[in-house]
């Protein structure tokens, strides 16, 4: 089915050229910080973590979030979603890679990584993360390939693929969770240290993956041959608003609990990121910008005219999509840095070659996720026309 | 395999007198479990005003590099406001003396130290005696212990350290670039049964140092007598370094 990604228009072959010209950048970028040292990034002794592991979390809600179109499929037989349940699937693929590729240039001593092999640690979250991590990859590649293989065939799904799509189900549930695990268990930082974060994680992964999803399904409808139905598109846009609905809830919930108990040690880190700390405001408009983003979605997806105009539509997933991003990302981890342990506070800015890293992640990430859907979409199309 | 009767009761006798012996052995020959711990003596640490006497000892026998960007610092012992060390925001009314006092910091040694916990190739362990190891060989780098820690007492080799090194201390390794490193509590001299470099330089007597479990030990006798603070007792670490007002 791989040469199905050889043949394209134009159109095609420039996206994957741009791609891999910001793919160049990021890998010449990670060479610099190979022979420099993680140094020549933005993070310090105080903020020891930044870009990489904001977007590792990021992304892991973003493939976790393919559980919601796999079990309606599935488990409630929902057929409008079979012709996005691969599409869905193949996201995953491509996050979990981000995601993987996202803790390695993370890593100060990469040629050691096998260490967490070699030397066991049951007792720490990035142990499970990994497992987790690896064998949810290893299942989505399979249903999603077997999926299609047998769509191709016309043949039922091999029966052994079944019991793996069950397994995938709560193995989703399972990656995110472990990710929040990897914070709410630290009792250093006051921030983190919430059962509701594993939780949260989910409902914004739940709103942030089908966002993409659905701007994604709208571009495929835009640009091929290929349109994964409207009914399908409204009923990921419904998943949407609920989860949004319920992330937006946790986040109040939160910030109840630290501003009515009133423990400093919980304020200071809310505070740096509502209304800025000592004059540091850093990421008080990213915040803001994020909270005013999240309410203005809500209002286009709860409204059922707004919600079922594609226009308006796009327009409040990206909106999800951005809001979450820096919500989860950057503006969930640095507050957990800052104030330090010794109640410092050390600005965090990201530096050029580390955005250029981070891109050029992004950009393999999109690279397998056009390869795999150009895969899946010209395979649809191929069944569809043998049909008629 | 042939084994005649003789040789297997010979055999088995000898072992079964093994088993019994090696627990006896074991209970006459091992010395008491020492522990570690250090003791701060606020009052007679601050008498000399910007002293730096403890840091300069360890940061130059252990190579630790002298870099100027705070961003990229490497320490393993240094001073802070008494302010920012002991909680920060609770303290309002704190006495004018105390609250802009510095005050020396380092790894605490935790009895549950939440960085070993995290560590996910055990590069860092707990030893018998209580102190808290780091193996640079093994570090991946992924600086979860960093995150896990409550004290700020690990740092990062953000760059190669090796050239910010005033005097490279040949009797220590250097690190290299990737890698967290922090406090040992001088195991290396407690090996050959001499005092923590920072302890020994100290001119105030302001450290006091020695093993936790004995009760003729300076550290036991210091802690009856006077009332000792930790940092964060809170988080349920039991940190080995004792401040003492």
């Amino acid at each position: 089915m791989l040469e199905k990604a050889l043949h394209g228009a134009r159109r095609y072959w420039g996206w994957i050229a741009l791609l891999l010209l910001i793919v160049i950048a990021g890998f010449i970028s990670y060479l610099v910080q190979l022979r420099e040292g993680l140094g020549i990034t933005g993070m310090s002794r105080d903020v020891s973590w930044g870009l990489y592991i904001a977007n590792f979390t990021f992304l892991v809600g973003v493939a976790a979030s393919a559980v919601m179109v796999v079990l309606p499929y599935y488990l409630h037989n929902y057929k409008q979603f079979g012709k996005i349940t691969v599409l869905g699937e193949f996201l995953a693929v491509s996050a979990v890679i981000m995601s993987i590729m996202f803790i390695f240039v993370d890593l100060g001593q990469p040629s050691r990584v096998f260490n967490v092999i070699f030397y066991p640690s049951p007792s720490s979250l990035l142990f499970w993360d990994m497992i987790v991590l690896t064998v949810y990859l290893i299942l989505n590649l399979l249903i999603g390939w077997y999926t299609l293989d047998a769509e191709h065939k016309e043949e039922p799904v091999p029966a052994w693929v079944k019991p793996l799509i069950i397994l995938s189900i709560p193995w989703a549930i399972s990656i995110h969770t472990v990710t929040a695990f990897i914070y709410s268990g630290l009792g250093a930082r006051a921030f983190w240290l919430t059962a509701l974060l594993a939780p949260r994680f989910l409902a914004s992964a739940f709103a942030s993956g089908p966002a993409l999803l659905i701007i994604i399904c709208i571009i495929i409808k835009k640009v091929t041959r290929f349109d994964p139905g409207k009914e399908a598109i409204q009923k990921v846009a419904q998943i949407v608003t609920y989860a949004m609905l319920i992330n937006v809830f946790f986040l109040m919930v939160e910030f109840f609990t630290v501003y009515y108990s009133k423990i400093p040690e919980h304020i200071a880190h809310s505070d740096y990121l509502l209304f800025g700390l000592e004059g540091h405001m850093t990421l008080v408009p990213y915040m803001w910008v994020s909270i005013i983003l999240m309410f203005i979605s809500l209002i286009l997806l709860i409204n059922p005219g707004t919600r079922k105009n594609e226009n308006i539509l796009v327009t409040a997933c990206l909106m999800v999509f951005l809001s979450i991003w820096i919500d989860k990302g950057l503006n969930l981890l640095i507050p957990g840095f800052t104030p330090s342990p010794l109640n410092e506070i050390f600005k965090y800015r990201p530096t050029l070659p580390e955005v250029l890293i981070t891109l050029g992640i992004y950009a393999i990430g999109f690279l397998i996720l056009t390869i795999l859907f150009k895969i899946a979409i010209e395979m649809k199309l191929l069944a569809k026309k043998q049909d008629s | 395999m042939s084994m005649d009767r003789r040789k297997f009761l010979k055999i088995t006798g000898l072992s079964l007198a093994g088993l019994t012996i090696q627990p006896a052995f074991r209970l006459f020959s091992k010395p008491e479990q020492k522990r570690w711990a250090m003791v701060i003596n606020l009052n007679a640490c601050s008498k000399k005003d910007g002293c730096r006497d403890c840091i300069d000892a360890c940061h130059r026998l252990h190579n630790v590099p002298d870099l100027a960007n705070p961003k990229d610092e490497v320490k393993w012992i240094w001073n802070a406001p008494f302010e920012r060390v002991f909680g920060g925001q609770g303290y309002t009314t704190l006495n004018e003396v105390l609250k802009n006092r510095s005050v020396l910091v380092l790894c605490n040694h935790c009895e549950n130290p939440p960085c070993v916990k995290v560590c996910p190739t055990k590069a860092t362990w707990k030893r018998e005696d209580g102190i808290v190891m780091m193996d640079y060989h093994r570090c991946i780098g992924c600086r979860y212990c960093m995150a896990a820690c409550p004290y700020g007492a690990r740092s990062f080799n953000w760059k190669d350290p090796r050239p910010s090194i005033n005097e490279i201390n040949m009797d220590f390794p250097t690190r290299m670039k990737g890698v967290v490193e922090k406090c040992n509590f001088c195991e290396e001299r407690l090996a050959k049964n001499l005092l923590p470099a920072c302890v020994e330089a100290c001119k105030e007597k302001g450290l006091i140092f020695g093993d936790l479990n004995a009760t003729d030990s300076d550290v036991r006798k210091i802690l009856k007598s006077k009332f000792s603070i930790l940092r964060k007792p809170h988080l349920g670490t039991e940190p080995k370094v004792y401040y003492i007002l």
